[in-house]
């Protein structure tokens, strides 16, 4: 592979290239799902390629090909001197990076049990069970289950003299159960929506998701949803779970601390963002008890934002983020560092596969769990009146992440310390910050889990990236509730 | 690129290394760039080659896939050798279909052809020429003071479709795409185009549209949320139907998972709406045969507001005359509209064209002009399905938003938050422009009108 390297980066240099790196990237990927007990998916993957990112002529250039030969990858290097002196054609000022000491790096996520190592047939087993336990419940209509596998391996060499090596497991499995009834689609999912839960971990995680053993309950509340009452449209308090809490920290958190958004360079498709420079350690972003990290680290957990180095060879890093309530950090990378005066990238540079250019990416941004000892049942016991809302069912955000909306596939009235009625279609609205300061409670480390979200997109062309956000259940007041329904 | 030649070249090496009683090779790739701009500035521009073969395996009623991009003897093999693996270990599924012959490949052969959609001019474009055409994107920002994002890419793919039963397809094609963001202090434009061919498109004269609507829309004002008669340009029409084309796959309707699940044949639109799938349309794009090799149909699906007609894959039209639902969907064939299987979709319909049932079209500023209090949409953001079966959607608008007033723009809004039944809404449609093909962020394209509608539902306002 390092042959690989030595020919692209003496390409780029040879062309006059001031900065080169090279990414070769070998990818491995499995899905498998299953559909009212059929396979509804079965299909393994892999793509292998490079991606070499250069600067010259003060500007960006990037060339990809899926061809390693020499040939190929000197002819992939030019294209990307070529390509930056076009964009030297459009500049304002000369490209700066933030300076950064090359590393050499070794590193394999922890994974006890290689998930391609797993006979096809078990894999199998394990949803097919799922799906008749889903469907032995009277009413269901539709019983979804997936599993997916990634083994993400790259090498990344600079001119710098960087030279990384990373392998990444990845493993995610859910499902989903649906109801159809007169002129209602009910919902509910497990462990998570929209593909269950995701970390950087072997199969072991599979058998630690309890994926059978929560199946009949899962699909009888999907059946019970049609008798529910509508949740109402008021404005009161709200208890989230930790997987709709995760998502909230994704969007109203998550995006607008990406500093390239701040800076303008996502304006087209992604936006830009409410937080700009001047908030920076000035803007109450949330109560005292709202403390946010974006945590890289392994010590952090298996997310999928974690990793050793980022795609340009920043080292990953705990940022933190909000502090007692106080916006304190935005994520970078070296080029907006640079061009806002921080001496370092937070290390957030991730790209979708070797075809991309990283941009900057959520790690793993998260809520840290309240200090005092403090339960879902205490904290449920301690609201007088509220909806407690679980699983994410839809979610939008304007293109600054002032204004969200987010529905959940089910909520429980708490009526004087209690869970009450179930609650059908439950959804709540507000601006991020207002929510945020009206945040009064959060659960302590028992309820805080580490949630993958595996989906989500940015740039253009449009990359997927897998990123990592740690919630436990927490309560917010004076909240919007319901206002989505009145659509219909 | 691909050849067709070396298609062939590819699948009989396949062929070679396989055991299965069924085979079929999908060979999809070819070269990509993009170039793209922020503050005025070249700041990211990339460039793509890949070519990715995926094969798909059958053993009696099992099958799998496997894709890889490793074209050499060992990588192919290895692909041959997973998808027969993950194949053989599963249970049979009696709703499984043989691999399509040529015969049903060709099924309702459309009496034209569909137009070429390459274009050396397109395939032939370099970093130089779309860096100049940024620059005059950028110099129409500066001549008025604004600042100008956005990208111009281009690309030329092929996808070639061949199994044992001797289907063989093969498509190829251009294609160009400008979006443009202008941002002003508190206000923002926005302008996309895409086509085949980028002689087609203006850099231009999409740059001055957003720059004037960044202009005009400068010091927004701030109205309540409620019902509006909202004027939507073809961009956010596009985004807010694309949401509905999910739902008109024969197998979402098996799967009770489709909000036209008991209303096929019922007329739940409003008189004036039409909408068709046809890959022939001039302005349409895309290769003319589905993930089975199926010729693409042209199919109504919406006439005078009556769902006519479903979309059905091979295995999706055998399931579902065998159904309950069989006496109420109308006609059931293979319409060549399946995803390559083996998939939990099916099918859909991915060539729309949604068309004025009456004569009588608006433009734009007629439908402005006829607007006595109302709000004018360039594009929508962020819109996500609230409720499946009201086909409840929710979403923002974005980069141009404006009061209109006595059949004038009176100035920019912040913008809204809308909850808003699809259903409803196109029961709502007063008037109409002729169809163009736009182009959003939220869906693919399609060739749509725009569209004056009453009573849309904006139920929250941000602060910008």
């Amino acid at each position: 592979m390092k042959q690989i390297a030595d020919w692209a980066l003496g390409t780029a240099a040879a062309r006059g290239a001031g900065y080169c790196d090279i990414r070769v990237v070998d990818d491995r990927q499995r899905a498998i799902a299953t559909k009212n007990g059929v396979i509804g998916q079965a299909t393994d993957a892999e793509s292998l390629g490079a991606g070499i990112r250069v600067i010259a002529s003060g500007a960006w250039g990037f060339a990809a090909t899926d061809d390693l030969r020499r040939e190929s990858v000197e002819a992939a290097a030019a294209r990307a001197v070529e390509i930056a002196r076009a964009s030297a054609r459009v500049k304002h000022r000369e490209l700066a990076l933030a300076p950064e000491p090359p590393a050499r790096a070794d590193w394999h996520t922890p994974c006890v049990i290689d998930p391609f190592g797993t006979p096809v047939e078990q894999n199998l087993d394990v949803l097919l069970h799922i799906d008749r336990e889903l469907r032995s419940v009277a009413g269901i209509t539709l019983a979804e289950t997936s599993m997916h596998f990634r083994r993400y391996e790259q090498w990344f060499w600079s001119s710098g003299g960087a030279d990384i090596h990373q392998v990444k497991t990845i493993t995610g499995a859910g499902y989903a159960a649906y109801s159809f009834r007169d002129s209602e689609i009910s919902k509910r999912s497990y462990p998570n929506s929209f593909g269950g839960q995701y970390q950087n971990r072997g199969y072991e995680l599979v058998a630690e998701l309890k994926l059978v053993e929560n199946a009949r309950r899962v699909a009888e509340e999907a059946v019970a949803l049609h008798n529910a009452p509508q949740c109402p449209e008021c404005v009161g308090t709200v208890i989230l779970d930790s997987s709709q809490l995760g998502l909230q920290i994704h969007e109203s958190i998550g995006h607008p601390i990406e500093l390239d958004r701040v800076l303008g360079m996502e304006a087209n498709f992604a936006g830009t963002s409410f937080l700009t420079l001047d908030k920076l350690r000035t803007l109450r972003y949330g109560s005292e008890i709202v403390n946010v990290v974006a945590d890289a680290t392994e010590q952090h957990g298996p997310g999928l934002g974690t990793f050793a180095y980022d795609d340009e060879g920043v080292p990953a890093q705990c940022t933190p983020i909000i502090t007692n309530g106080l916006f304190t950090g935005y994520l970078s990378s070296r080029e907006t560092a640079a061009e806002i005066g921080e001496p370092r990238s937070s290390g957030t540079m991730r790209a979708e596969g070797w075809n991309r250019i990283p941009l900057i990416r959520m790690t793993n941004v998260s809520i840290l769990p309240g200090e005092d000892p403090l339960s879902l049942e205490d904290l449920i016991s301690s609201t007088d009146d509220g909806i407690f809302m679980q699983t994410n069912r839809s979610w939008s955000i304007d293109d600054k992440r002032y204004n969200f909306q987010f529905g959940c596939e089910i909520g429980w009235e708490i009526r004087n310390g209690r869970i009450g009625r179930m609650l059908k279609n439950p959804s709540y609205s507000g601006i991020t910050t207002e929510f945020w300061n009206s945040m009064d409670a959060i659960c302590s480390r028992k309820e805080w889990n580490l949630w993958g979200t595996p989906n989500c997109g940015k740039g253009q062309p449009q990359q997927v990236m897998g990123t990592g956000h740690g919630a436990a259940p927490a309560r917010f007041r004076n909240v919007k509730i319901g206002s989505a329904y009145r659509g219909t | 690129m691909l050849s067709e030649e070396r298609a062939h070249g590819i699948f009989e090496l396949i062929k070679k290394r396989s055991s299965a009683d069924e085979l079929e090779v999908l060979i999809s790739g070819g070269r990509s760039a993009l170039t793209r701009f922020a503050n005025n500035t070249i700041h990211q521009n990339v460039a793509e080659e890949n070519m990715v073969v995926s094969i798909r395996a059958i053993f009696g009623q099992k099958t799998a896939r496997a894709n890889t991009n490793k074209l050499d003897e060992e990588g192919l093999a290895r692909a041959v050798k997973a998808a027969e693996s993950i194949a053989r270990v599963q249970q049979e599924n009696p709703s499984m279909l043989p691999m399509a012959t040529p015969e049903d490949a060709a099924i309702g052969e459309p009496h034209r052809p569909p137009p070429s959609r390459f274009f050396e001019t397109t395939a032939a474009m370099t970093p130089a020429d779309r860096a100049e055409a940024v620059s005059r994107v950028v110099g129409v920002a500066r001549a008025e003071k604004l600042t100008a994002a956005g990208i111009y890419a281009t690309s030329e793919s092929c996808d070639a479709l061949l199994n044992s039963r001797g289907v063989s397809r093969f498509h190829r094609q251009t294609s160009a795409e400008i979006s443009i963001t202008m941002l002003a202090g508190d206000s923002s434009g926005w302008q996309k185009a895409n086509s085949p061919d980028a002689r087609n498109l203006d850099p231009v004269r999409l740059a001055e549209t957003a720059a004037r609507k960044a202009r005009d829309s400068a010091h927004p004002r701030e109205l309540p949320p409620g019902k509006y008669t909202v004027v939507l340009e073809p961009a956010a029409v596009l985004d807010l139907l694309g949401f509905l084309f999910w739902d008109w796959g024969a197998l979402a309707i098996l799967d009770q998972r489709s909000f036209l699940t008991n209303r096929v044949g019922t007329k739940i639109f409003g008189e004036n709406i039409n909408i068709f799938d046809d890959v022939c349309h001039p302005l349409q794009s895309g290769a003319p045969f589905d993930g089975e090799g199926i010729q693409r149909q042209r199919v109504q699906l919406v006439d005078r507001g009556t769902v006519s007609s479903l979309v059905y894959a091979r295995a999706s039209a055998a399931m579902m005359r065998n159904s309950e639902h069989a006496a109420k969907v109308g006609h059931i064939r293979p319409t060549g509209h399946g995803f390559p299987l083996p998939n939990e979709i099916g099918e859909m319909p991915l060539n729309i064209v949604v068309e004025p049932a009456s004569k009588s079209r608006h433009s734009l500023e007629q439908m402005i002009a006829s607007t006595g209090r109302g709000v004018l949409v360039t594009r929508l953001w962020y819109i996500r399905e609230v409720d499946p079966y009201e086909k409840i959607l929710t979403g923002m608008t974005r980069d141009g938003t404006f009061l209109v007033e006595d059949g004038c723009l009176q100035a920019g809004v912040r913008n809204f938050r809308f909850n808003q039944s699809m259903v409803n809404f196109l029961q709502n449609v007063e008037i109409m422009s002729d169809p163009v093909r736009a182009s959003g962020e939220e869906s693919f394209d399609m060739v749509v009108p725009a569209m004056k509608v009453r009573d849309f539902n904006f139920t929250e306002v941000t602060k910008f």
